[in-house]
């Protein structure tokens, strides 16, 4: 039940809100889904450096989550997102996309199995209205639990360090998989996954004993320089890891009011996640006829830039002359030490025609935008996946 | 397994048409129908012992010219009444010949206006005509139009004339009530004609849009007749035909599911388990529960079903059955002749008004036939059956049960009041509500064209967009109901031009 | 004296093509029949110390191009977005509007999860159409029947527009623009109250209910403005809607333009087939080389241009034109806010638009009563305190409310309106007011109820049509006001049409104005720079 009242907050608070905003040197917030979300803590650079090199604390609450339940769930999630729901197996979580019926991509997300019949999604964009309508000719029930479940990333070659301090052995938790321990009387979940590239775990609690786990953790994590961390930081490290962003690097298509900016798993470079072999999904005759005809407009790459003024926002040129693709997001990566960009790339620049990129930049030094025009190529992503992520057991570092 | 080409869904006049098109070019073709008998909305019931009537259809308008001669209707035994003529009775009564054609009767004062405004709209009504044969456009480039007759429509409306041209762009989504009361004066011919345009229609005719949906009507054949034996001896002359043809009919078949493999259609299973093989289902019943039920949301899209949901299926007709002891008397009309009780203009929009609230109007307005007046045959000596179509009646009232006694009282109460003395002639009396409709004929909200026939649903955008060429994404599944251009009526063009596009090869 | 162009008129749009006409040179002078200026876009002192907008009462439509070109700013045009809305519901319960998306999917979740995650999507098709239509606003709709090089070449415009879309995106615009916004909302909600609320845009004005099909074109209508690019948001502009024609005037007079307030035009002068000049209703007779209506098409060439100058055809062309009007206005001074006992504390809403009708049924059972010729006892009323937002315009504290009323016929039973009932009319919005507020009744100072009967009189809006003309195809576009005369031209040499009555129809928009001096300008070979229709990127 939502309060008469809650105009009087347009963005709420989450239930970490009592430890976060007093941490928050800067008073550094932005809106995330209704929510106040930390772009930072008051040094980027160091949050930065504790997801990859300590440990990280991000206030994932505002992530927007349906719970998906019933007996028909699997074959309900298999027709709605192009991935095989089948072969994922109770305790396990899948990154994955689904689709419109002109197979343009209406979000990604995450997809968590926490029983035969009982599945988390958790996304970016709300879609209650798709997931609802698809629901017609399934035994299954969907509900939006945002804010019935408190949530923390915890990511950092040292977490499971920290995570075995705190008096959990995760040592054998395989990424993509779960685990559920008792804590403060109530289940805890902890996921290994994450939106770093890094180690990292996921926690997943009720809102009621949100505060016993961040004090939890946070004692647990002092050795290892447990830090909170905000937006900022984070986008840094997931451009690095090369994961996308719904709004920020597509537009959901649900969302778009241009026509020509949707994209289908294709152009995102996602369509690795379809089964073609399962049973008809959202989209899936479209999809076909994209793929039989070559009717892919767009690629989207990692672009590997010279110099190392970020490319934010920037149009991408062939021979400098013909206007080709846009960048959605850049750094300059501190670990890789190398100029980054995720980029839209018209076809067949991507491939067949990707000897003559340029970037056009707009670099602001002291009020005056200097313009560059520089050499990218094409790189292969993820920028940044080291051992350690995958590792099981994860080493100590 | 049984294994044919074609497996047609629905025995309705479309199914029968569709089957005996696609039989005729070779192919096997199997139809199958839930009920006992073909005809669908084409039936003759008995209703009271004794007495028969046209189930629910009981004019026929047409059928398509193509149809008629290819299915040699009458060769396979229908007989027809010599063409209806109109009558709105009273003191001063009112005639029209068959759908739009001579009146008699008029006021002075409305002459002019009327030979006016009839030769007008049936210049507009002519040149859609052939719309209804073609499939419909899709407002895309290469999407296999029919560029030749579109051209030919295009060339026949710039041939009007400047002023004509104009007219039709002002007219084409304009209501019905402005078009008459801009020029005609008498309420008789007025509420006839308010009456007419929303027949079928979910509209009153002071809803924009509404002289379209009209004028369509008129196209669809200028005579009106009924036929002899009831509607059901038109399905049955359609069944000798497509047999004829070699269609195998298969009636007391309900389709439990259209059978896929891969996206792809390979077959129906009926209600009793049975297979059938096919390489293309076409299916004439309606849209909607085509897609949702036979095929199911698994095999489609959810925006796709999203779209099938929308569909406006909203019964608005009633459809009246009195057995009758005797000849009951209408003020100078003939019980040959149809007889419009739709006193005005107004009188027609307040009996819509309350639809839309799911209440019963207090004055219903409707057309009334006495099929005993043509074939006596179908009830015994000296009695009659009146079968009259009472429109409006809500589509899904509150309480069904105390609606359809409600529209009946007050139905009673308006022909009692045309043709005092009637009432105690009754023997029987039965009222269909639009749900008893759906109940009994499988049409979805009682509506006689399988959704609304409105302009937001007609053409490209009929049954929805993306499936108006009577293809579906589904390689193999085709529509050919009602529910498909143009619309219902006991034609089977729907079906003629869905046959025509599998025979094509269309893809979608 | 003769003047190079005279406008019968001084409403917005009459202003609009004067102030174009005399920035680019012409000598013109605007007659007015009433001793103040505005037309239905007005400020007016009825009761000490307050300014009523006593017509139209809100502005978004009005053309940012006109206020530019005309330098409206300049002469103390200023718009104020406003904010909130809310419905009151029979229930005790209200669906509140709020600027911020964030609470507005909260309050809308209070009434439907599922609606308020279905409105971005729904906003979303709504702008899709909103991006095709609003290019025409301000372009001469061509005429289809023409085979001239200009009329092909702008049908080819719209041909090519058309192919830029998806089929798909085609489909859904005709599905639009056909439908009824009854239907359309069914489509992506369930909330009785919110698809209320929603419903709103599309019945304003219009002698149409929401269950009527062609009524979504009407909410488009409605959307097609913005406040400095906020597209379909609404506000006020400051001092009341008399500050749009006060601006219009100064700009007019700063280019050398002339109004003359208090004398009717009496009758069009037509000498050889061409319009020389207007008789007023003092007996004086002004000359022009050319004349421009900003009446209505009814009032122009059926009331003031003697019907032998007309072809016959052109004359039962107008008479068709319909002008239902179906609506009211309430006017009211207060001592104080209202205070509505649905609303918590500290709500914005009330700095917003004000609706009691919370189901989409109610408006059309009042539809109903407008069809069989009765003002309805449940009105719908789309209510402002601008006050809430615009200083200026009572002593503080005291506030101004608008009530803009539907339905209400331009004839009781075929009858006239009576006093008694435009009594009673008043008092069933009172009421209603008065059953959320409870206390409502005493705090009016003053309160001024106008019916169609009113307006006609007043303003001389035939049959109180607040669109200078209904807005269903059959009269929009190249339809607009008869076909083929949409091109601001009338079967009378030298006389134009400049109202509301012509493309692209009313609402306090100013496009036919600047389409009607593009059209005279062109047409007598003078230039002068009009900035574009804004990028629609």
């Amino acid at each position: 039940m939502i309060a008469r009242l809650h105009f009087n907050k347009h963005l709420l608070e989450t239930p970490f809100y009592p430890r976060t905003a007093p941490l928050n040197k800067h008073s550094e917030w932005g809106a995330w889904s209704g929510h106040l979300s930390a772009t930072g803590f008051g040094d980027t650079e160091m949050e930065y450096t504790a997801i990859r090199n300590g440990a990280s604390v991000y206030d994932l609450c505002p992530m927007v989550k349906y719970r998906i339940t019933g007996p028909d769930a699997v074959a309900y999630l298999d027709r709605l997102t192009v991935r095989n729901v089948a072969k994922l197996t109770p305790g396990g979580v899948h990154y994955t996309v689904w689709c419109d019926d002109a197979g343009k991509v209406l979000d990604d997300g995450t997809l968590f199995r926490h029983g035969p019949q009982d599945f988390l999604l958790c996304c970016q964009e709300r879609h209650l209205p798709w997931l609802t309508d698809a629901t017609l000719g399934f035994e299954v029930a969907v509900e939006e639990i945002t804010e019935t479940i408190a949530a923390l990333s915890l990511q950092g070659p040292c977490t499971a360090s920290v995570l075995s301090a705190a008096g959990w052995d995760v040592s054998s938790l395989r990424p993509f998989r779960m685990t559920k321990v008792p804590f403060d009387g109530t289940t805890l979940t902890i996921s290994r996954t994450g939106f770093t590239g890094d180690l990292g775990y996921e926690l997943w609690i009720g809102p009621a004993h949100a505060l016993a786990l961040w004090d939890h953790l946070f004692t647990a994590g002092a050795p290892w320089g447990i830090r909170p961390i905000g937006s900022d930081a984070l986008n840094m490290a997931r451009i690095e890891a090369g994961f996308l962003i719904a709004g920020m690097d597509f537009i959901p298509a649900e969302q778009a009011l241009r026509e020509d900016r949707v994209r289908s798993p294709f152009e995102l470079g996602l369509d690795w996640l379809i089964d073609w072999n399962k049973d008809h999904f959202n989209g899936r005759r479209a999809l076909i006829r994209e793929r039989e005809s070559r009717a892919s407009q767009w690629s989207l790459v990692g672009l590997d830039i010279a110099g190392n003024v970020s490319a934010e926002g920037s149009l991408i040129y062939h021979a400098k002359q013909k206007e080709v693709g846009y960048i959605t997001a850049a750094l300059w990566s501190p670990t890789t030490k190398r100029n980054l960009a995720i980029a839209h790339l018209k076809r067949p620049y991507a491939a067949a025609k990707s000897d003559n990129l340029w970037v056009e930049i707009y670099a602001l030094r002291e009020l005056q935008y200097v313009k560059l025009m520089v050499p990218a190529r094409i790189t292969p992503r993820p920028f940044f996946t080291p051992a350690r992520r995958r590792a099981t057991p994860p080493g100590r570092f | 397994m049984p294994s044919s080409d074609v497996i047609v869904i629905g025995g309705g006049p479309n199914g029968l048409a569709a089957a005996t098109r696609l039989a005729q070019s070779g192919r096997r073709v199997t139809l199958v129908e839930a009920q006992p008998q073909v005809g669908g909305g084409a039936a003759t019931t008995e209703f009271h012992t004794g007495y028969r009537t046209s189930a629910l259809a009981h004019i026929l308008q047409g059928p398509d010219a193509r149809v008629a001669s290819a299915m040699k209707l009458d060769a396979h035994g229908l007989r027809l009444s010599t063409p209806l003529t109109t009558a709105v009775p009273g003191i001063d009564p009112l005639t029209m010949q068959g759908t739009f054609g001579k009146v008699s009767g008029l006021a002075a004062t409305d002459l002019a206006a009327w030979s006016e405004l009839q030769e007008r709209l049936t210049r507009f009504a002519r040149l859609l005509a052939p719309m209804r044969q073609m499939t419909p456009p899709r407002p895309a480039a290469k999407a296999g139009n029919d560029l030749w007759n579109l051209g030919k429509l295009g060339l026949s409306l710039r041939s009007m004339g400047k002023v004509e041209f104009r007219e039709l762009l002002r007219m084409l989504l304009i209501n019905v009530a402005d078009v008459l009361e801009d020029d005609l004066t008498d309420d008789r011919l007025m509420g006839l004609l308010a009456f007419d345009a929303t027949l079928g229609a979910w509209a009153g005719p002071r809803s924009p849009n509404s002289l379209i949906v009209y004028l369509n009507r008129i196209a669809a054949g200028e005579t009106l007749t009924l036929p002899m034996g009831g509607m059901g001896s038109v399905a049955a002359a359609m069944r000798k035909a497509a047999e004829a043809a070699g269609v195998t009919v298969l009636t007391g078949s309900p389709v439990d599911r259209i059978d896929m493999a891969a996206d792809i259609v390979i077959g129906v299973t009926l209600a009793n388990g049975e297979n059938f093989a096919a390489g293309a289902v076409l299916s004439a019943i309606c849209p909607r529960r085509t897609l949702e039920t036979l095929v199911g949301p698994r095999y489609l899209d959810t925006g796709f079903i999203r779209r099938a949901r929308a569909i406006k299926s909203r019964g608005g007709a009633a459809k009246l059955h009195l057995a009758l002891t005797g000849a009951p008397h209408f003020p100078a009309a003939d019980l040959t002749w149809r007889i419009v009780l739709a006193p005005s203009v107004n009188a027609v929009e307040n009996a819509f008004n309350p639809v839309k609230y799911g209440e019963v109007p207090d004055a219903p307005v409707m057309e009334i036939t006495f099929p005993t007046a043509h074939d006596p045959s179908l009830a015994p000596s000296g009695h009659h059956v009146l079968s009259a179509v009472v429109q409006f009646a809500p589509h899904a009232p509150k309480d069904r049960d105390a609606a359809r006694a409600q529209m009946l009282q007050n139905t009673l109460n308006v022909l009692e009041t045309a043709a005092p003395g009637l009432r105690p002639l009754i023997a029987h009396a039965e009222i269909l509500m639009p749900y008893d409709i759906e109940d009994r004929f499988g049409m979805s909200g009682g509506s006689w064209h399988h959704g609304d026939l409105a302009v937001e649903q007609m053409l490209f955008l009929r049954p929805f967009a993306g499936v108006s060429q009577y293809n579906t994404p589904i390689p193999g599944l085709w529509l050919g109901g009602a529910g498909s251009h143009p619309g219902g009526g006991i034609s089977g063009a729907a079906g003629w031009n869905a046959a025509t596009q599998l025979l094509q090869g269309a893809k979608p | 004296m003769t003047c190079d162009a005279l406008i019968i008129g001084a409403g917005h749009n009459g202003l609009v093509t004067a102030c174009y006409l005399a920035r680019a040179g012409m000598k013109v002078t605007v007659a007015e029949k009433n001793d103040w200026i505005g037309g239905a876009a007005v400020s007016r002192e009825l009761y000490p110390g307050f300014t009523y907008s006593n017509c139209s009462y809100v502005c978004s439509l009005f053309r940012p191009e006109i206020m530019r070109d005309l330098e409206l700013p300049r002469y103390g045009l200023q718009i104020l977005p406003y904010e909130g809305g809310v419905v009151f519901m029979e229930n005790g319960d209200y669906l509140g509007m709020f600027r911020d998306h964030d609470a507005n999917r909260r309050e809308f979740a209070r009434h439907s999860p599922r609606d308020a995650e279905a409105y971005d999507r729904y906003s979303r098709d709504i702008m899709r159409h909103c991006r095709f239509i609003r290019p025409l606003l301000m372009r001469t709709p061509p005429d289809p029947s023409s085979f001239k090089p200009r009329d092909l070449s702008e049908l080819a415009y719209l041909g090519r527009k058309a192919m830029e879309l998806s089929e798909v995106q085609i489909s859904d615009m005709i599905r639009f623009w056909t439908m009824s916004i009854s239907d359309f909302l069914d489509g992506y909600f369930e909330s009785p109250v919110i698809k209320a609320y929603l419903a709103v845009s599309a019945i304003i004005g219009t002698a149409l209910g929401p269950m009527s099909p062609g009524s979504a074109y009407v909410l488009l209508h409605h959307y097609m403005g913005d406040v400095d690019g906020n597209v379909g948001a609404w506000g006020f502009a400051r001092g009341g809607m008399g500050a749009i024609t006060q601006a219009l005037k100064a700009s007019l007079e700063a280019s050398g333009g002339t109004i003359k307030a208090g004398h009717g035009v009496e009758k069009v002068l037509v000498r050889n087939g061409r319009a020389v000049g207007v008789e007023l209703d003092n007996g004086e007779t002004l000359h022009a080389t050319r004349v421009i209506s900003n009446m209505d098409v009814r009032r122009t060439f059926l009331k003031h241009v003697a019907a032998d100058e007309l072809p016959s055809d052109f004359v039962r062309q107008v008479k068709r034109f319909k002008t239902r009007g179906s609506s009211g206005k309430l006017n009211i001074a207060l001592d104080a806010a209202p205070k509505f006992t649905a609303l918590p504390e500290g709500a914005p809403n009330l700095r917003g638009d004000l609706h009691f009708t919370d189901t989409v049924e109610r408006m059309e059972r009042a539809y109903d009563d407008w069809k069989s010729g009765h003002f309805t006892r449940d009105p719908f009323q789309d209510v402002m305190i601008p006050t809430m937002i615009d200083p200026t315009m009572t002593p503080p504290g005291k506030h101004f409310m608008s009530c803009f009323v539907q339905y209400a016929p331009p004839r009781i039973e075929g009858r006239d309106w009576t006093d008694a009932d435009r009594d009673a009319f008043g008092q069933a919005c009172v009421n209603q007011i008065n059953r959320f507020a409870p206390g409502f009744k005493d705090l009016i100072l003053h309160m001024e109820v106008r019916t169609p009967r009113e307006l006609e009189a007043e303003v001389g809006l035939t049959e109180g049509n607040i669109f200078q003309g209904e807005l269903t195809f059959d009269q929009l576009l190249f339809n607009r006001p008869v076909p083929g005369y949409a091109q601001y031209r009338s079967p009378i040499k030298a006389l134009w049409m400049c109202g509301s009555s012509t493309h692209p129809g009313g609402g306090v928009m100013g496009a036919p104005g600047r389409n009607a001096a593009a059209e005279i300008l062109r047409d007598a070979r003078m230039g002068i720079d009009m900035s574009d229709a804004y990028a629609v990127l």
